[in-house]
Order: C-alpha cells, then structure tokens, then sequence
C-alpha cells in the first residue's frame, strides 16, 4: 500500500475509534431523560461516562486534525461544504460538554433542568448530524471543479442522509444502553437492559435499510464487486450485531459492549472501503471527486504524520485503557463527582 | 456585511472567549500541583483544602476552555477553507500533533484527576495533576509554533499552488516561535498569578482562613513576581524580532508615519489612518522607539509610508492594544513588587489587598491586548508576506456566517455568565477546613 493508501485507512480508523468511543457517550445521553427516573439515576448516568467521555472526545479532535494534516484539500472541502452541519455539531459538543461540568454544580431544579436539556440535545444532534453527514459523504456532495459545494444544507436531508441519521441514532443508542447495562445495578440497569433489547431491531432494520439503500444511492458497492474479499466487513458487521444480542441473553455485557463496537467500526469501515480513493465523491462529476491522491499532503509530511501517529496513538490507547481499567465497574454512590 | 470581516469577528469571537480560559488553565494547574505535591510529600491537610479549594475553580474553567477549543480546530476548516488548503501540509500538521501527543493526555488525566481521588495514592494523584499541567503546557508550545508560522512563515516551499514543509526541524524550532512561547506562556502565569493573589485577598480583607489564603496568595505572589519581570525582559527580546520580521507591524503599533532615524517612542497619540499622520501626539521620547526597535538609539526605523497601501495593517487597534499590554505589563511588576515588600503583614494592608481584587481581570485585558496585536498587526496577511486574509476564506454566502457569528455570541455569551457565576461563586465561599 502507498502513502496515501495508508493514511485513508488510518483517516477511517479515527473516525471508527471516535464513534466508538464516544458514541456510547452519545447513546446514554439520549436515554438520559428517559431511563433516569429521579436525580440520583440521572447523575449515576453521567458519572458512568464521567472519567471517559472527555478522552473519548479527544478522537474527533485527532479525527479532524488528521484529515486537516493528511489531507488538507479534503478538510477545507468537506468542512466549509458541510458548514450548517458542523456548526450545529460544534454548538452541540459545546453545550453538552459544559453541561457536564455545571449541572451539579448549582443545587436548583431550575438549573438542572437547563443542563438536563443540554445533555440530551447535546448528544441527540450530533448523534443524528454525524449520521447525516457521513451518509451523504458517501453519497457523494454537490462539489464542481474548483471544490465548492453547490448545495444548501436542507439537500443534506434526503431520504439516504436521513437514513444514515437513524442508523447512527440506533447504533449509539444500542451502544449506550450497553455501557450502562454494564454500569450501573438495581432499577437502572434493567431498564437499561430492556432498552438495549428494545433497540436491538430497530438497529437490525435500520442497518438492513441502509445496506440496501447504499445499493440504489452511492457506489459504494463498487469496491466490493470488484474485490469480493471486502465483504468480509459487513460479514463481520452482522455477525457481531448477532453475538451482541447473545451476549445480552447470556447477561454478559461486556462482550455486548464489545461487539457493539465492532458493529460501530464495521459500518463505518462498510462506507469506508465503499469510497476508496475518494474521500469526497462529488456528486456533479466523478472527476471533481477528492480523493487520498489529488488531496493529499506531500510525502515529507505524511512521512513525518506517520511516525508521529505510530508512536502516540497506541500511547494514547494505552493510557485510556489504562483509565477504562481505573474506572472499571458498577458506578457507586461514593463514585458520584458530577 | 462583508465575508471576510464577518469570519474575521467569527474567529476573533471564538478565539478570545477560548482564550479567557486558556491562561488560567496553563498557570493554575502548576500551582495546584504544586499544592497537591505538599500534601502528598507532608500530610499536612491545608494543602489538600487548598487542592481542592483551586481544583474546583480550575475544573470549570478548564471545561469552558477545552469545549470552546474544538471550535477552534473546526474553524480553520469552515470558515478559512482556501486557507487550509494552502497550508494544511505544515499548519494542519501541527495541530493534529498537537492533539495526538498533548491534548490527548490532558483531556484523558482530567477524568482520571476528577474521579480519581479514591483509587489512586495521594501521590499518584498529584503525578497525574502535573501531568495535566505538562501536556497543557505541550499543547500550547504547538499551538504556538502554528501561529508563529502563520507569523513568520519558514522551513517551507510553494510546489503545486500550496506552501509544503520542506524543513519540519525550521518550522519548530524556529525563534520567533520560541520567543512567543515564553511570552504567551509567562502571561498566562501572570493571569493566573493575579487570580490566584486576587481570590485571596478578598478572603483575606474578610479575614477568613487566613492562614489558607496567606499561603496561596504568597505562591501566586511568588508566581506573580518573576513572570511579571520576565515577561517584560522577554516581550522586548520578542519585540525586536518582531521588528526584524514583520516591520510593517512594527510602525503600526507605534503609530510611526516616516521613515526616521533616532525615531521617537510616542506615548500617545490618536493616529489619523486617512491622512497617514497622528492626530495628536503626546510625549514623543527621542531614539526611544529605534532603542526599543534595535537596541540603537541612531538606528532607521521604516515609517508607515514606505509601506505600499494594500499591505499596511491598521493601526489604530495595534497601537492601542500595544500601549495596553505594555501598560499593564508594568503595573503588574509595580504591584507584586509592593506584594513582596508586603508578603508579611497582608492584612495590615487592606489597600492593598482591595487594588489587588480589582486587579485580577486585568491581566486578562494585558494578554487579549497582546493577541489582538499579534493578529491585528500581521494583516492584511494571514501567512505574512503569502497570503492574504482576504483570499483566505471559505466560498459561504455572508448569510451563513452572519447566522452562525450570532449564535456564537448567544452562546458563548450565555456560557460566559453561567461560567462566571459559577467561579466567582466559588471563588468567594469559604473553603471547608
């Protein structure tokens, strides 16, 4: 594999590793207002994220920085393009975030409540808006020759966007209701449990939905007929989506979370490997597409991005894993700092 | 409104509300740390109160200015896209090493530092807390070395319509971006200096655990009085690069029309950009400004004139937020010189104590002044001498921005009053022994 080649999978890997990572944070605070019953509950469903999402966070901040290093054609075509969006997520991550740190930090309802909601559209909107986005980034954007993106946001809206909404919804709601399967004891966690169970399904539907759709919507396909090997992705995707539903029955929540997380990775890896080499099909003519060719830094720059990533992101894994393990089990009163 | 005026006050918005956060953040979490490791090395339990006491503070600013920075990184993309394309191979680079070897451990340690208190040794503890204050300190040396570029623009070449690193070892190690660094980061120091001796005064003036806030404020006056000296020491080091690399710079925050020798410092002046003259001027000190300039009375400093028009910054704005960092900047090493004569009898002193409460958002006008100056004095260029703001930003319609330029006021504006209750009131309540 070339320069390029490498750093297209390892650009996919940290938007995989991101939506891993902070998807289940995502997931939680969207059920945030529905399965905490009463103040204690809500505040045991923040701290089980607590020590993590902040790190988690991190991966979009390095998702974003490598697409800016590594490609910097593509970062200035797919941010300025997906402008509304981004800034929606950006307000989003910000209120969300704050919410957080302040919520507790005031002993009023009315305060609360202020943050409350923040949590819950703070993380239900880039849920969605990331979806969105992704969806139509496969789908290819209305970009001409000279990158601008010849569109409006509301185009971003269609029914293939929308789908890709819905299956990011439902893969973070899954992958949240797991964490906190794992996370918590008593009433919570079977209420946690019974949504996991619920959303199950409805990530079934969705993710069949939107195979199909990529059918009929992009050529994402393409790559995959032509290298039938690459099938082995969704192959790898659906069987974790069934072991994931086994592990539940089986009470152990851990290997659920877990191959949720492979069910996360391999649908972003299924568009992934779909767009190769592009990075942004455009939609008006294949050949104003970006791709990991005609946006790439120079080769002394993905030389030097190279090795800086090969020493510090297994460093990085290594210290979140090391305060997984830290933070491991069932969230206590005593645990309570938010 | 004009695009690129509005994503300038965009990015103007964005940056210095991020930036009300950022100095705290660099100087507080040594100072804690420094707390943290007395308590772990002695067992004495005033230092764990005042861990705690400061760490609150610290947490909710640190989460205002780790949200209001991701911002930061997106903007670049949003709103300066053609801006990012030109320099992405080196300036991308930088910010993504930024986030992979320093953001990165800060945003992991702070979760482990908040809930952590029960799993790890005291001592474990305090580690993590330098770590914190190490990997912040790490983020702003790249931060930096990308806006030095941006300042000073090396180590590359223009191959294929873009500037592409041609020497990584130049672009880091370059001295402008050395000198910006000490002089940005000593400020932060003297931000958090300030707020720390500011908070302790107030208590003190209540005389309320006075034996707590005697100790933080003499780690803040300690803090406060080096950096106050060796930041003027340095910003005048910084400014005679400045000098050397960005003259056009230099004669706008002097507001210096003709190319002179002996030129004169002016103390004020109301500069009338129209008719390239100063208004009014008032004290006009001989050879100062070539001092200043060349450390050489008799030297030529180029006057504003020689400048072609379209490549003038303005220079009301730099000559004001010069005169008010410099300003500041003395009054800072005035005041804290008079806190060591002082530092034994603090409570006899209660004028002294209320100047310095008043005092503690002014380091904040001193090191927002200095940005503004940096940023201000390098236009009409975003990349200096490469490319200009104007041909920087992204293809949006003004309407776009002018939506999102409102809810980032809204917003930032909302959070910055939530934020500043909550520190104030926590910076008021008595801490528990």
């Amino acid at each position: 594999m070339d320069l390029q080649g490498i750093w297209f999978f390892l650009w996919g890997l940290l938007w995989a590793i991101f939506f891993m990572t902070d998807g289940y944070d995502f997931g939680i605070g969207i059920l945030y207002p529905f399965l905490g019953k009463n103040d204690f509950e809500k505040r045991v469903m923040i701290n089980s994220i607590g020590p993590l999402w902040n790190g988690n966070e991190v991966w979009l901040i390095t998702a974003g920085g490598v697409t800016f290093a590594a490609f910097p054609l593509a970062y200035s075509v797919m941010f300025s393009s997906l402008y509304s969006g981004l800034m929606l997520i950006l307000f989003a991550l910000i209120l969300r975030g704050v919410a957080f740190e302040f919520r507790g930090k005031v002993d009023k309802k009315s305060w609360r409540n202020i943050w409350d909601i923040c949590i819950f559209v703070g993380s239900l909107a880039p849920a969605l808006l990331f979806g969105i986005v992704f969806a139509n980034i496969f789908k290819g954007l209305p970009i001409d020759e000279a990158g601008v993106f010849q569109g409006s946001f509301f185009d971003l809206l269609n029914l293939y966007g929308l789908l890709g909404g819905l299956l990011f919804l439902f893969l973070f709601l899954f992958h949240g209701s797991l964490w906190l399967s794992i996370k918590t004891g008593g009433e919570l966690h079977e209420r946690a449990l019974s949504a996991a169970v619920r959303i199950w399904p409805l990530l079934l539907i969705s993710a069949v939905l939107f195979l199909g759709a990529s059918w009929f919507y992009t050529k994402l396909y393409d790559n995959y007929l032509a290298r039938p090997a690459f099938f082995l992705d969704i192959l790898l995707t659906v069987a974790a989506l069934f072991a994931s539903i086994f592990f539940i029955k089986r009470k152990d929540f851990l290997k659920a979370w877990f191959s949720s997380s492979i069910i996360i990775a391999g649908s972003v890896f299924f568009g992934i490997i779909g767009l190769y080499p592009n990075i942004i099909p455009s939609g008006i003519s294949p050949d104003f597409s970006i791709t990991a060719y005609n946006a790439s830094s120079s080769p002394l720059t993905l030389k030097i991005m190279l090795v800086v990533v090969i020493i510090f992101i297994p460093a990085v894994i290594a210290y979140q894993a090391w305060a997984y393990y830290l933070f491991r089990g069932k969230v206590t009163k005593e645990d309570l700092a938010y | 409104m004009d695009i690129v005026l509005l994503s300038r006050l965009q990015f103007a918005t964005a940056t210095m509300f991020h930036f009300l956060f950022v100095p705290l953040t660099l100087g507080l979490s040594i100072m804690i740390a420094i707390m943290e490791t007395r308590y772990a090395a002695t067992g004495d339990k005033i230092y764990l109160s005042m861990t705690k006491f400061w760490g609150k503070i610290f947490l909710i600013n640190f989460g205002l200015g780790i949200v209001t920075g991701i911002t930061l990184e997106f903007q670049f993309g949003t709103n300066w896209s053609r801006y990012s394309a030109f320099v992405g191979d080196i300036f991308g680079s930088l910010l993504a090493i930024e986030a992979s070897a320093a953001f990165f451990l800060e945003s992991t340690l702070i979760g482990v530092w908040v809930f952590g208190w029960k799993k790890l040794s005291p001592k474990a503890h305090a580690a993590v807390m330098w770590l914190i204050a190490g990997a912040s300190t790490l983020s702003a040396v790249w931060i930096i070395i990308a806006n030095s570029w941006m300042q000073h623009p090396v180590g590359y070449v223009l191959r294929n319509g873009r500037a592409e690193l041609s020497d990584f070892s130049a672009v880091i190690f370059q001295k402008f971006a050395v000198l910006q660094f000490f002089h940005t980061i000593s400020a932060a120091y003297i931000v958090s200096a300030f707020f720390v001796m500011g908070v302790s005064a107030y208590h003190l003036l209540k005389k309320q655990s006075v034996q707590f806030f005697t100790r933080s404020f003499r780690i803040g006056l300690i803090f406060g009085l080096i950096f106050s000296i060796f930041t003027a020491i340095e910003g005048d080091m910084h400014g005679v690069n400045v000098t050397k690399v960005q003259p056009a710079k230099l004669a706008a925050m002097e507001a210096h029309w003709e190319t002179t020798t002996r030129a004169p410092l002016t103390l004020f002046a109301i500069p009338d950009e129209k008719n390239e003259r100063n208004f009014i001027e008032i004290g006009a000190i001989p050879g100062l400004l070539s001092f200043l300039g060349y450390h050489d009375i008799n030297a030529e400093v180029k006057g504003i004139k020689d400048f072609p028009r379209e490549e003038r910054p303005p220079v009301l704005i730099p000559f004001l937020s010069f005169r008010t960092m410099v300003g500041l900047g003395t009054l800072f090493i005035l005041l804290t010189i008079i806190g060591l004569l002082k530092r034994n009898r603090l409570l006899e002193s209660p004028l002294y104590l209320k100047i310095m409460v008043l005092s503690v958002p002014l380091p904040y006008v001193a090191i927002e002044a200095g940005w503004v100056l940096a940023e201000v004095g390098r236009q009409p260029w975003i990349v200096y001498g490469l490319m200009k703001t104007s041909d920087a930003v992204s293809p949006l319609a003004s309407s776009q921005v002018l939506v999102s330029l409102t809810a980032f006021i809204l917003i930032y504006g909302l959070l910055g009053i939530a934020g500043f209750y909550l520190i104030v009131k926590n910076a008021i309540k008595n801490p528990v022994l």
